[in-house]
C-alpha cells in the first residue's frame, strides 16, 4: 500500500470524523430556534379569528418573561413564546406551582396580537389580577402582579 | 401553525453518514495494520448498518419526536468500537497472516453480535414502554433489583466473581456478566422516583450556615445510606470506580431535584473522607493511587499498564499514527479499560476530541431533554442518566490518561463486553424516550377539542 494512500486514509478519516462532529452540532444550533418562530395559534378559541389577522404589535411591547413568586421559594422567571400557558397544581401544566390554595388547572395566560389575556379555569379560589377578582378573559398589563392562591406571577418584557 | 418537525430525516442522514465513517475506519484500520484492504472489509460495518438501519425504524414509529443527534452519536461509538476491536484482532496477528483472518472470529465480531443484542434490548425497550412515566409504577422493584444485583458478585465466592481483582463479575462457566452495568440504570429509575416524592422536604427545611442553606440532620439520612452503600461496594468488590459512579448519581440527581449546592458540598465532602478512610483499609486503593501518583517508578511492573497507556499517547500526538498503524496490542486490557489509550495512538488527539465530543453532545442532549421535559420524573431520570454517562467516560479517560486513580470501569459503547453495551444501549432508549416526550408539541394532542356551545360568554375589558 503506498505512502500516499495510507496518509490520505489517516487524515482523510479525521476530517470526516470533525465534519460528522461540525453536522451534529449544526443539527444541535438549528434545534435551539424552534419553537421560538412557529408564531401564531391553531385557532382563537372564541372565533376571534387568526392572529396574523390582526395588525402585528411590535415586540418590543409586548411581554417576553412571566415571573412566578411562590411562597417561600426563590423567584423564577419563564421565557414566553407564543402558546398559551396554563398555570396550576397539576404535572401537566405549563407553570407548575405547588401551593395548597392553587386549583389543578387553575388558570390560563392566552397570548393574542402580542396582548397577553388571563382567563380562570373554573378555580376554587379564584384569580386575581391587581387584587380584583378575573372572570372571563381579562388582559393583563406589564408588571401588575397575578395572584393565584399564595403565589403572584408578573408579566415583564 | 406549522408542523412541528420531527427530524427524523436529520437522524437518517446523520446515521447514514456514521456508518459510511466507520466503513472508511474498517478500510484504512486494514490497510495500515494488514497492507491490503480485504474483500469483505464492509462486512462488519455494513452489518452493524443493517442493524442502526433498523433501530432507526422502530424510533421512527415509536417515538417520532425523539432528538435527532443521540442515536448518530452512539451509533458512530459504537461502529469505531466494533472496528478497533476487529483491529486488535489483526494485531495480535504476524503480519503474513493478518490479511488472511476471518470476519467472522475474535473480539469484533463477537462485539458484534454483543452490539445486535443491545440494539434489539433498545428496541424492546422503546416498543415496550411508550410512556417514561409508568417506570415510575415499578420504581421500587428496580431499587430492590438494583441493589440486588450490585451485591451478588460481593457475596459469591471469588472464584465465580472475581476479574483482576475486582469482584464485579458473574461467571457461570463459558458466560461471564457484569451486572453492576444494569444495576446503574434500575437504580437510576428508583432514584428519579424516591427523590420526586421526598423533594419538597428536601429542599424546603434547612439551616443557613456561612451563605449556603444546609439540610437537617435528620434529611440526611438517604445520602447516608447511599454513602454507606457505596462504601460497602467499595471494601467488598475493590472497586472505586463503581462505588464513585454510584454515589455520584446519587448526589446529582439529590442537587437536579432540590437546585441546593449543599448537596455538593456534602456530597463531595463524605466521599473524599470515605475514600480516605477507604484508602487506609484496601489495599487495591493504595496500588491504584500509588501507580497513579507516579507511574514511571515501577515502569515495568506495577505501572506497566499505564506507562504503556501514556506512552501510546504520546506515540499518537496530534494526529495518531493513522488507523492500523499503531501498536495498541501492546498495553495490556487495550480492549477493555484501555481502550481510549489505543484510539489516541491511532488516531491521535485531534480525533480523541472527536470522540470525546460525540460523547459530550450526547450527555449535552440528555441533559436538554431533562430541561425539556414537563414532569418531575422525567426531568430527573433524563438528567440522571445522561450525568452518568458523563461521569463514566471521565472516570475511565481520565484514569486512562493519569488525571485521576484508574478505577476500572468500561467505556461506553467501545470496551468490548456485552454486559456494558447491553446496560448503556437501554440508557439511551430510556433516554430517546424521554426526549420524545420532551419534543412532542403540546398543542397536537389536545386532551379533548373546545366545543363552541360549551364556551361561556364573556366580556373582553380593553
Amino acid at each position: 500500500m503506498p505512502d500516499v494512500v495510507l496518509a490520505v486514509a489517516r487524515f482523510g478519516f479525521l476530517v470526516l470524523l470533525w465534519i460528522f462532529v461540525f453536522a451534529v452540532a449544526g443539527v444541535v444550533r438549528r434545534d435551539l430556534f424552534i419553537g421560538a418562530r412557529s408564531s401564531g395559534l391553531v385557532a382563537a378559541p372564541r372565533g376571534l379569528g387568526p392572529a396574523a389577522a390582526g395588525p402585528k404589535v411590535k415586540r418590543g411591547k409586548a411581554a417576553h418573561l412571566l415571573s412566578v413568586k411562590e411562597d417561600g421559594r426563590p423567584e423564577r422567571t419563564i421565557t414566553l413564546a407564543d402558546t398559551p400557558i396554563t398555570i396550576g397544581r397539576a404535572e401537566d401544566c405549563t407553570v407548575v406551582i405547588t401551593d395548597d390554595f392553587a386549583s389543578a388547572h387553575h388558570a390560563q395566560l392566552v397570548p393574542r396580537d402580542g396582548q397577553w389575556f388571563l382567563q380562570d379555569q373554573g378555580s376554587t379560589n379564584g384569580t386575581y389580577l391587581n387584587n380584583a377578582k378575573v372572570s372571563g378573559l381579562t388582559p393583563v398589563p406589564l408588571r401588575v402582579p397575578i395572584r393565584i392562591g399564595r403565589t403572584s406571577l408578573e408579566l415583564r418584557s | 401553525m406549522p408542523r412541528t418537525p420531527t427530524r427524523r430525516n436529520t437522524e437518517l442522514l446523520l446515521l447514514l453518514g456514521a456508518i459510511g465513517i466507520v466503513l472508511i475506519f474498517s478500510a484504512a484500520a486494514e490497510a495500515g495494520s494488514a497492507g491490503e484492504v480485504t474483500a469483505d472489509f464492509w462486512v462488519l460495518p455494513v452489518m452493524l448498518g443493517l442493524v442502526l438501519l433498523a433501530a432507526h425504524v422502530v424510533v421512527r414509529f415509536v417515538a417520532p419526536y425523539a432528538d435527532p443527534v443521540i442515536l448518530p452519536a452512539v451509533a458512530l461509538l459504537n461502529g469505531l468500537g466494533v472496528v478497533f476491536l476487529r483491529r486488535l484482532d489483526l494485531g495480535e496477528l504476524n503480519l503474513k497472516d493478518r490479511a488472511g483472518l476471518s470476519v467472522f472470529s475474535g473480539l469484533g465480531f463477537k462485539q458484534l453480535i454483543w452490539t445486535l443484542v443491545a440494539i434489539g434490548l433498545f428496541s424492546a425497550l422503546l416498543i415496550v414502554v411508550r410512556d417514561h412515566k409508568s417506570i415510575s409504577r415499578y420504581a421500587y422493584s428496580l431499587g430492590l433489583a438494583g441493589v440486588v444485583l450490585v451485591a451478588i458478585p460481593a457475596v459469591l465466592p471469588s472464584s465465580l466473581s472475581e476479574v483482576n481483582g475486582a469482584k464485579l463479575w458473574v461467571r457461570l462457566g463459558p458466560v461471564s456478566f457484569q451486572p453492576g452495568e444494569f444495576a446503574k440504570v434500575a437504580l437510576l429509575c428508583f432514584f428519579a422516583y424516591y427523590l420526586v416524592r421526598k423533594r419538597e422536604v428536601l429542599s424546603l427545611a434547612s439551616k443557613r450556615i456561612a451563605g449556603i442553606d444546609f439540610p437537617r440532620g435528620r434529611d440526611l439520612g438517604p445520602v447516608l445510606a447511599v454513602w454507606l452503600f457505596s462504601m460497602l461496594v467499595l471494601v467488598f468488590e475493590q472497586d472505586l470506580g463503581t462505588a464513585l459512579m454510584y454515589f455520584g448519581m446519587f448526589v446529582v440527581m439529590l442537587y437536579i431535584a432540590t437546585e441546593r449546592v449543599s448537596w455538593i458540598l456534602i456530597g463531595l465532602g463524605t466521599f473524599a473522607g470515605g475514600a480516605v478512610l477507604a484508602h487506609s483499609m484496601v489495599s487495591r486503593l493504595q496500588l491504584r493511587v500509588s501507580i497513579w501518583w507516579d507511574p514511571f517508578s515501577d515502569a515495568r511492573g506495577k505501572g506497566y499498564q499505564l506507562v504503556q497507556s501514556l506512552l501510546g499517547f504520546g506515540t499518537g500526538g496530534l494526529f495518531g499514527t493513522g488507523p492500523g498503524a499503531g501498536q495498541p496490542t501492546i498495553i495490556p486490557e487495550a480492549e477493555n479499560d484501555f481502550i481510549t489509550a489505543g484510539f489516541g495512538e491511532e488516531i491521535g488527539l485531534f480525533g480523541l476530541t472527536a470522540l470525546l465530543c460525540l460523547y459530550m453532545v450526547v450527555v449535552m442532549r440528555g441533559l436538554r431533554t431533562a430541561v425539556g421535559v414537563r414532569d418531575s420524573f422525567g426531568k430527573l431520570l433524563a438528567g440522571g442518566l445522561s450525568f452518568t454517562l458523563g461521569l463514566q467516560v471521565f472516570v475511565i479517560v481520565g484514569g486512562v490518561t493519569k488525571l485521576i486513580p484508574l478505577t476500572g470501569q468500561t467505556t461506553p459503547f467501545l470496551s468490548a463486553g456485552g454486559s456494558s453495551l447491553m446496560a448503556n444501549w437501554l440508557l439511551i432508549a430510556l433516554l430517546i424516550r424521554i426526549s420524545d416526550a420532551a419534543r412532542r408539541p403540546v398543542l397536537a394532542t389536545p386532551k379533548e377539542p373546545l366545543k363552541l356551545q360549551d364556551a361561556h360568554t364573556e366580556v373582553i375589558r380593553t
